[in-house]
């Protein structure tokens, strides 16, 4: 089954890019496919001018300290036979030449950056509740000190109270560790509270990349528009364009339609759509819309 | 009307999220008053005092199946049935004190000191046969002699030991063998998957019994050679080999889909990206999880070995004479059941209650062990 189709997407070092799309729409099997979890069929993933999609498991062991990933489920991401101390010291342990000693430090020192309480240490996963489970999965992720991090729906487990706070240690340990964030997300006001910019995904294909607050104030891609004014706001900080209402489902990505896959669902659509697909063309300030007719 | 104040339920005085036991205990208290409230306590809950040792998920699945009062008393039980099975040398020598593999036609013991014949000759009919002597209900010949004269008594002992060692043996083989080919094939797939799939798939094929027969007859002529080695056809490792063989699909198939399911888990992959090597995924996150299965299943493959060795042995095929087992001992009293039915119901008995002790145990391992189980309010 092909899920991404010609998806073409640059992350810049130090940067937060959001990622925005409905289940489905492949956005975990962009960051997954990034982190060579998954494998390509084609193209080519370059990770800090490395070419990564070439290079078999044991090739990529000593690149994976570089890159990490923050799960959606906290509860299924950590493995319930283990004590939190080793599920965190692991990596340092396959990586790292530390001593016992040297580890010990280092797992209170992250303890601490996550803001949780050495005395989890010696716990298991299953004391723990979603939130701190969470904050557990950071803390195994920063551990072996990585430049890039997808975070996969990180927060949409958890409740709002909590979710801010999960985002704010993220934006906290982004600034103290210089992290660079693919941050994937369906909730767009998460997205746009964490992200300096934002990709929005339909079908297996990006329709729309920019600066967040561009992207979210002018939306040029009918998609977004479409799924900004789906959520609802007191006020219409969100966006000035019309309320536009999808019907109907996405189209399986099975058969995906012609054209424009976007086309079946959308109130501009026209025959040019349905015949030429649209190539992402640059409208100006870094931004990128794959429309025919992108709304000004 | 609630106190609610007086409960940990209330924000206010809530017990920080981290500190939260998972265990509370509710009490409901009859008539006595709080001290700020002139008014009755009708609920309170109170955080169970649990120092700061932190139940592991072993620990946990122990003490739930503690509370099992069933699968206690099971365990009890079965513990008694080793215990004596294993004193049988004792008990042959020192209480019965004749040899349970010697026929005895001819001879004699006392009973409140009148002589008794093991062998008493037919007061009916033409007079021509003889009938082993019935139960004394005393030292010598506790449960009667079977048709060679020989202590049921010492004999069920001495099966018992076999039956157990076999059904211990054939599981613990059982289970090995599909733990390891379950985990290689979940875990590589691919062509080892299929290759070892299919073989399981051709054992499976077969009823279990027709299988476990025919290839009882066929070994128990020659004996079976796997390379250097040579089992005797006497020997258990014959029955043992067997019935732990037939087994195999039936536990490696769950185990297999167990395995398909964890290695495409969360926190495997999660392994995966934080680049442990694959052997080290296998021992820390698939093993482990894969062992509770193989220990869930246990008691109750043992309970089957038992019921396939018995029979087994009842056809001939199993354990061979002069030794005992359950099985033979049952195919012994075959030919006593209108004179001396005690020969064959003794051990059928005994079959039973360590098949039901097993079947109860296994029920307590596997609420204790299942995670489902774990929202269950305990019954203890």
């Amino acid at each position: 089954m092909r899920i991404l189709n010609e998806v073409s997407l640059d992350v810049y070092e130090g940067e937060t890019l959001g990622l925005v799309g409905e289940s489905g729409s492949g956005k975990s099997t962009l960051g997954r496919t990034l982190l060579r979890l998954y494998d390509a069929d084609s193209g080519k993933i370059e990770f800090d001018n490395l070419d990564i999609s070439t290079k078999n498991r044991r090739e990529l062991r000593p690149l994976r300290s570089k890159m990490q990933m923050i799960f959606q489920d906290p509860y299924s991401s950590l493995n319930p036979r283990r004590r939190i101390g080793d599920l965190i010291a692991d990596p340092i342990r396959i990586h790292g030449h530390a001593s016992e000693r040297e580890i010990h430090v280092r797992l209170r020192e992250l303890m601490d950056m996550v803001g949780l309480s050495h005395s989890f240490l010696t716990r298991y996963p299953h004391e723990f509740s979603g939130g701190q489970r969470q904050r557990i999965g950071i803390a195994r992720a920063i551990a072996l000190k990585p430049k890039f991090i997808v975070a996969d729906e990180a927060v949409s487990a958890l409740d709002v109270s909590v979710q801010a706070q999960v985002i704010n240690l993220l934006m906290d340990l982004q600034d103290e560790l210089g992290l660079t964030y693919l941050f994937i997300a369906h909730d767009l006001s998460v997205v746009r509270q964490i992200s300096t910019r934002t990709a929005v995904m339909y079908l297996g294909g990006i329709v729309e990349i920019g600066m967040t607050d561009d992207v979210m104030h002018n939306p040029a891609h009918p998609y977004t528009a479409a799924l900004i004014s789906s959520v609802p706001s007191h006020d219409s900080i969100m966006s000035k364009s019309p309320r536009i209402k999808l019907q109907g489902d996405p189209p399986s990505p099975l058969m995906p339609p012609s054209g424009c896959r976007f086309h079946t669902r959308c109130p501009f659509a026209t025959d040019k759509c349905a015949a030429e697909v649209p190539f992402p063309h640059d409208v100006g300030s870094g931004r990128s819309v794959a429309c025919h007719f992108p709304i000004s | 009307m609630t106190t609610a104040s007086n409960t940990s339920a209330d924000p206010a005085s809530k017990v920080p999220e981290a500190e939260q036991p998972n265990q509370f205990n509710v009490q409901i208290a009859n008539g006595e008053a709080s001290s700020a409230f002139a008014q009755k306590r009708l609920f309170q809950l109170r955080p169970k005092d649990k120092g700061n040792n932190p139940r592991g998920p072993w620990k946990t699945a122990f003490s739930r199946l503690l509370r099992d009062k069933l699968a206690v008393a099971s365990f009890v039980f079965l513990a008694a049935i080793v215990l004596s099975t294993a004193s049988a040398t004792y008990y042959a020598d020192h209480i019965s004190q004749t040899d349970p593999f010697q026929s005895n036609l001819d001879g004699q013991i006392e009973i409140n000191g009148d002589p008794a014949e093991i062998m008493a000759a037919d007061s009916e009919g033409l007079g021509l046969g003889v009938t082993p002597i019935g139960p004394t209900w005393t030292g010598q010949y506790l449960l009667g002699a079977d048709a060679q004269g020989r202590d049921v008594a010492a004999r069920l002992l001495y099966g018992g030991q076999n039956s157990l060692i076999v059904a211990f043996a054939s599981t613990a083989l059982c289970l090995v063998l599909a733990g390891v080919i379950g985990t290689v094939s979940g875990f590589l797939g691919g062509i080892v998957d299929t290759i070892l799939s299919r073989l399981l798939d051709i054992i499976w094929a077969f009823p279990i019994y027709l299988l476990a027969i025919s290839l009882s007859i066929v070994l128990i002529s020659t004996g079976l050679q796997i390379g250097p080695f040579h089992i005797p056809s006497n020997s258990l490792l014959l029955p043992i080999t067997i019935i732990g063989v037939v087994y195999v699909p039936y536990v490696a198939r769950p185990i297999r889909g167990q395995v398909l399911t964890l290695a495409k888990s969360d926190f495997v992959l999660a392994s995966v990206c934080l680049g442990m090597p694959t052997a080290r995924i296998l021992v820390r996150d698939i093993l482990p999880n894969v062992v509770t299965t193989l220990i869930v299943f246990a008691p109750i493959m043992m309970s089957l070995s038992i019921l396939t060795e018995s029979s087994l042995s009842f056809l001939s095929i199993g354990v061979q004479p002069p030794a005992a087992s359950w099985g033979t001992i049952i195919q012994d009293g075959q030919g006593l059941l209108y004179t001396r039915p005690l020969v064959a119901i003794a051990p059928g008995l005994a079959i039973i209650i360590t098949v039901l002790c097993l079947n109860f145990l296994g029920d307590g391992v596997k609420d204790a062990f299942d995670p489902k189980a774990k929202l269950r309010v305990g019954k203890g």
